[in-house]
């Protein structure tokens, strides 16, 4: 009779156990919400390495911007937002401001800060006039 | 990338194809105003690939002569062009003195004769720029075509190029900024200055400023070459270095002063 009970307890530990466990997984383990590219099935480099590496591309592409004059439009900032623009109820594309920007959502997802766009603009073809608010 | 954007960029051969003819096109318009007189200078058709090069040094001649006293075009054309001051709703906080001044119209009066005159007063490009010599971090640096510019990327904001700069050419950004324009990156805690409008240069376009001129009184040239108008003009007529004693090599220089 002890052991039975025992036996009992036991059962109820698993299945609490297993219970706790596979909760998050039934709740669904938040993920990044990855919003589709507006253009172009392909991006200009290889989807898994862009995701691995867009930084250190973006990081070369500035330092031959800046010192040496070279504009190729491939790995700039200003081409990632040709294509990877979010646009809100209104059509008006949504700058960094908005946890919908292409750039915020992975990247407040993996709680890592992005300091480009203090002084780049979020959206594609930036700011025209005297400072319109978004 | 729209699909004209992205055709250049497969296939170089047609990019440089399309500038050759351009600038083809260009010659051919200038021959038909007469020799000598040019619109614009040729262009200098760099592949969007290729870095720049020491074989060009860009510089404005500024004659203040037909500079009007009460004319702002040139500032405020920079403004729009590059988003601050007047260009820009984002520097709410600042005083006047801190704000944001790219290039700022200054009227020099001789105190013996009473004679007064006005002139746009900006970055220099120095071929021997002090803010270079001081910068901690290479923030400052000058490019090899001889535009002075800030890398922002790397630029601490300790400010020792606004010292050491003799024109007072250069501003700190105080407060968060939000306006920016695509092509002119501006932020807080970075110095600034007028950087000859380098993403036009780049384009062959000339400067803002030059452009809204309307007494054409900033002229942008290549001072490298013999050629350029800017080059004849500085060889045919007299012109003048602000501090030249300092002898500094200024991309800028002036007549009538």
């Amino acid at each position: 009779m002890k052991e039975s009970r025992h036996t009992r307890q036991g059962f109820w530990a698993a299945a609490l156990i297993f219970a706790l466990f596979s909760l998050p997984v039934m709740a669904g383990a938040p993920v990044p919400d990855i919003p589709e590219a507006v253009k172009g099935d392909q991006c200009v480099e290889e989807t898994g390495f862009m995701r691995k590496n867009h930084m250190e591309l973006l990081l070369h592409q500035r330092d031959e911007t800046m010192h040496r004059g070279i504009r190729t439009k491939k790995h700039s900032l200003k081409n990632c937002f040709t294509c990877h623009v979010v646009k809100d109820a209104g059509g008006q594309p949504v700058t960094v401001k908005s946890p919908k920007h292409f750039c915020r959502e992975c990247h407040d997802y993996a709680a890592v800060q992005i300091d480009c766009f203090q002084c780049h603009t979020s959206v594609p073809g930036g700011h025209k006039t005297t400072g319109e608010k978004l | 990338m729209n699909p004209q954007e992205r055709k250049q960029d497969d296939n170089q051969i047609d990019t440089y194809r399309r500038r050759l003819l351009g600038g083809g096109a260009a010659l051919a318009g200038a021959a038909t105003l007469g020799p000598g007189v040019f619109f614009t200078s040729v262009a200098r058709a760099k592949p969007d690939d290729q870095p720049v090069s020491s074989e060009v040094r860009w510089g404005f001649l500024i004659d203040t002569n037909k500079c009007a006293d009460n004319c702002n075009d040139c500032v405020t054309a920079c403004e729009k062009e590059n988003g601050w001051g007047s260009g820009s709703a984002d520097e709410q906080h600042s005083r006047p003195d801190q704000k944001a001044q790219w290039i700022r119209k200054v009227t020099v009066r001789d105190k013996r004769t009473d004679h007064s005159m006005s002139l746009p007063m900006m970055c220099q490009h120095c071929a021997h720029p002090p803010c270079v010599d001081v910068c901690p971090t290479g923030a400052s640096m000058k490019r090899a075509d001889g535009i002075v510019l800030v890398d922002k990327h790397i630029c601490i904001g300790c400010r020792y190029c606004m010292m050491a700069c003799p024109y007072k050419a250069r501003s700190f950004v105080h407060e968060d900024l939000e306006h920016q324009r695509e092509y002119a990156p501006r932020g807080k805690g970075t110095v600034e200055s007028c950087n000859l409008c380098v993403h036009r240069v780049d384009k062959d376009e000339i400067p803002a400023c030059a452009e809204a001129c309307e007494e054409k009184a900033i002229l942008f040239g290549n001072l490298n070459d013999a050629n350029s108008e800017i080059a004849r003009r500085l060889a045919s007529e007299p012109s003048t270095e602000i501090r030249g004693d300092l002898r500094l090599d200024l991309g800028v220089r002036y007549q009538g002063i």
